[in-house]
């Protein structure tokens, strides 16, 4: 049971993406207002940067920038085991900005409804349509 | 609705919680993550490319590709935004509001009037009554050139520190929109206007695009920067870092760019007037 529990706690990165991609999912589906829908999305993408920034983890290692690297290139060898993994955050460091990006386009795209139906509400806007 | 809505998210939960046991511990050097590439990048990256941050190493060196096409999705969303939201159309505005600042009276011009736009003592306005922000407008003054000087330094020291193309561009478009929130946007379109903007961040994807088109040129593969070693009067070694450092302000100036021309098209709704 303890261990159990132990294993439970060992991965606390796991639960706190998992929660993250439950909250913004939600408000994906049930919330009625776009810019909640929005916010959802983007708590969605916050969520799969964490999951990815955290699986690069090891533990007591240092960020991926070796130190001294410009000075003496070849005296000593680099071990891979030092520093945490590049990959993810490389990955991470695009998507980050490129979520923005895809924030604004939505924003416009927010803008763009509002400005032909007047409101932001999704049971109003389907009203809306059907009157026409 | 939401009872529907709930129960697909616990299903998804769920599903989630299964997979995880199956997941690396927290911290654990042997993460299929660490395992594949990632070792040769960390063992590799000085002696392949002279950069010490491995992240910029990877992301403008071994993985160019995947920035290169990650810039492009930074540009179309930039122009995707100024298709859906710009009007060209001008109001048929009769009447002209600006604001004395000094002494923060409204006047209304009517027809056939005019005040010279660059005045600096009357500032044009789009509602009735916008007060005049002295000491907001006056920090903010004081921290944007400081604010642009460390984006500039965030895109050069990339190599040897947490920074880059994208750090530096974001905070050098955070400086402008900050310029643009504190005093207004016709004043910020004095300092960069859309079509500058616009230029810059096309021209950042060029250079970007340019630069593996140059390694193409000069025989090699693709943003293959080593091949630039004769360009730059440099070994195969540190044209690659050279290579990185050229294609990182071109990623620099087209993120700073659609930051900004973001900015510029929802803040006015695309009408480019006064803004927020």
């Amino acid at each position: 049971m303890e261990s159990l529990l132990a294993n439970f706690l060992a991965k606390y990165n796991y639960w706190a993406y998992i929660g993250l991609v439950m909250i913004g999912m939600y408000a994906m589906i049930a919330k009625r207002n776009l810019v909640k829908k929005i916010i959802g999305m983007n708590i969605v993408q916050t969520a799969v940067i964490l999951f990815y920034v955290s699986i690069a983890a090891k533990k007591g290692k240092t960020i991926p920038i070796i130190a001294h690297g410009h000075e003496d290139t070849g005296h000593h060898a680099v071990q891979a085991l030092d520093y945490i993994s590049p990959l993810p955050h490389v990955l991470m460091l695009t998507a980050i900005v490129v979520s923005v990006a895809t924030l604004g386009v939505a924003l416009a795209l927010a803008i763009k409804v509002y400005r032909q139906y007047g409101t932001l509400e999704e049971d109003e806007i389907a009203m809306r349509i059907e009157e026409q | 609705m939401r009872f529907l809505a709930l129960i697909t998210i616990l299903m998804v939960g769920g599903l989630l919680f299964y997979g995880t046991p199956d997941f690396p511990a927290w911290g654990d050097p042997e993460s299929p993550a660490s395992l594949h590439v990632s070792p040769y990048y960390i063992e590799h990256a000085v002696e392949d490319t002279a950069v010490p941050n491995i992240v910029t190493a990877v992301l403008a060196d071994y993985r160019g590709y995947d920035t290169m096409f990650e810039t492009a999705v930074i540009f179309s969303a930039g122009i995707a935004c100024l298709f859906l939201l710009r009007i060209y159309r001008r109001k048929s505005t009769t009447t002209r509001l600006y604001r004395h600042n000094l002494t923060g009276i409204t006047l209304r011009i009517a027809k056939g009037g005019k005040l010279p736009e660059g005045s600096a003592e009357f500032e044009r306005i789009d509602s009735l009554w916008v007060p005049y922000d002295m000491i907001i407008k006056v920090t903010s003054r004081l921290v944007v050139p400081f604010v642009q000087l460390f984006a500039l330094y965030v895109i050069a020291h990339g190599h040897h520190s947490p920074g880059g193309g994208f750090q530096g561009g974001v905070i050098f478009g955070a400086a402008i929109i900050l310029y643009a929130i504190s005093n207004d946007l016709r004043r910020a379109f004095r300092r960069l206007n859309e079509k500058a903007a616009l230029l810059a961040s096309a021209a950042g994807v060029l250079l970007y695009a340019g630069t593996g088109l140059m390694c193409l040129l000069l025989g090699g593969n693709f943003l293959d920067y080593s091949k630039l070693a004769d360009l730059l009067y440099t070994d195969a070694i540190m044209a690659r870092s050279h290579g990185i450092l050229i294609v990182e302000i071109g990623v620099g100036l087209a993120v700073m760019a659609v930051m900004v021309s973001l900015y510029y098209n929802l803040s006015s709704a695309g009408r480019h007037d006064e803004g927020l």
